[in-house]
């Protein structure tokens, strides 16, 4: 179904069918993780990325047009390149582990460390809580860093906007008093 | 080969639908010239990349790592990894703020241009550069 819904945006043309189908992907890939029980992190993306992001994508949708233009560029290279770096991951994942096996690396190093000291140390029930606020509590500063810098930065790209639109009636009116 | 069974490609099988999803979002990002569309696929990318990383964290007949309310951990039962999960929230939370500035840059580059075609806007650049450094006195360009 993800792939379905990812293909359709490659062909539909119509920009407020393709943020609703953004849309549509996050939650299916909510839904995905859920059934590998990462909890936290689907209703993270439920409300990140199918309310914020599809709001936000509407509301610049609203600011510039609904419809994407017919492009005269070859498809082909770009198809050659996408299914070339495929074919070198496909090779990859060769020597990956098996899905859900207990004896991967990811499994054995210290994620069951992590597990076996939050109950002493935090005392907090949800793992993931623990991690994030306490032994990865620096990550998620930075994290918040990046958040603030990129909300300044949208303030500083769109926030004058009202102000410049008002700017540029104000020099077309005087402009056209000047020709008459 | 031999490595072809059908446990292989059954164990495998979550690596590849996360690479068509990632190519796919790949290829929305270089052949598509509507800006609005690139930055879904990138969102596409990403979504992929997140689910590739959840997938490892993953043990079979795993549960969510969430201890019982005694705070007691029980070494019999098996939790999926929270580490990779951790990393992604942060991951997604990122991804937000990033789309958001791309979104931004979007509405900038429309007031400038009245375009969000990529191949529109290359166009009117090139008409203003050769417009900008037109001869003057024909001993070449005012750079």
């Amino acid at each position: 179904m993800l792939i379905v819904t990812a293909v359709t945006v490659v062909k539909t043309r119509s920009l407020f069918a393709i943020v609703a189908l953004s849309g549509v992907f996050s939650l299916l890939s909510a839904l995905l993780f859920i059934t590998w029980d990462a909890v936290d992190v689907a209703f993270t993306e439920a409300a990140v990325g199918a309310g914020i992001s599809t709001v936000l994508m509407l509301g610049t949708l609203a600011l510039t047009s609904r419809a994407e233009k017919e492009s005269a560029k070859s498809n082909l290279l770009p198809l050659f390149a996408v299914v070339l770096a495929g074919a070198v991951m496909f090779y990859g994942t060769l020597d990956m582990p098996e899905f859900g096996s207990p004896e991967t690396p990811v499994q054995t190093h210290v994620g069951p460390d992590y597990l076996k000291r939050i109950p002493d140390d935090i005392h907090v029930p949800n793992a993931v809580t623990a991690i994030l606020a306490s032994y990865r509590g620096y990550d998620t500063l930075g994290e918040t860093a990046v958040v603030f810098a990129a909300g300044i930065g949208v303030l500083m790209l769109i926030g004058g906007l009202r102000r410049r639109r008002i700017n540029d009636d104000d020099k077309n009116s005087s402009d056209t008093k000047d020709t008459t | 080969m031999d490595i072809f069974t059908t446990e292989f490609i059954l164990g495998h099988l979550n690596y590849w639908l996360f690479i068509i999803l990632m190519m796919t979002g790949l290829y929305i990002v270089i052949s598509k010239g509507n800006l609005v569309k690139k930055i879904v696929g990138l969102n596409i990318f990403q979504t992929s990349v997140f689910m590739f990383y959840i997938s490892m964290g993953k043990v079979s007949g795993g549960t969510a790592p969430i201890f019982p309310l005694d705070g007691v951990y029980d070494p019999s039962v098996a939790y999926s990894n929270p580490l990779p999960h951790v990393l992604i929230l942060t991951a997604i939370v990122v991804g937000i703020a990033t789309t958001s500035l791309g979104l931004a840059l979007i509405i900038r580059i429309r007031e400038e241009y009245h375009s969000i075609e990529e191949e529109h806007i290359t166009i009117l650049e090139d008409t203003v550069f050769r417009t900008e450094n037109l001869p003057l006195d024909g001993k070449g360009g005012s750079i």
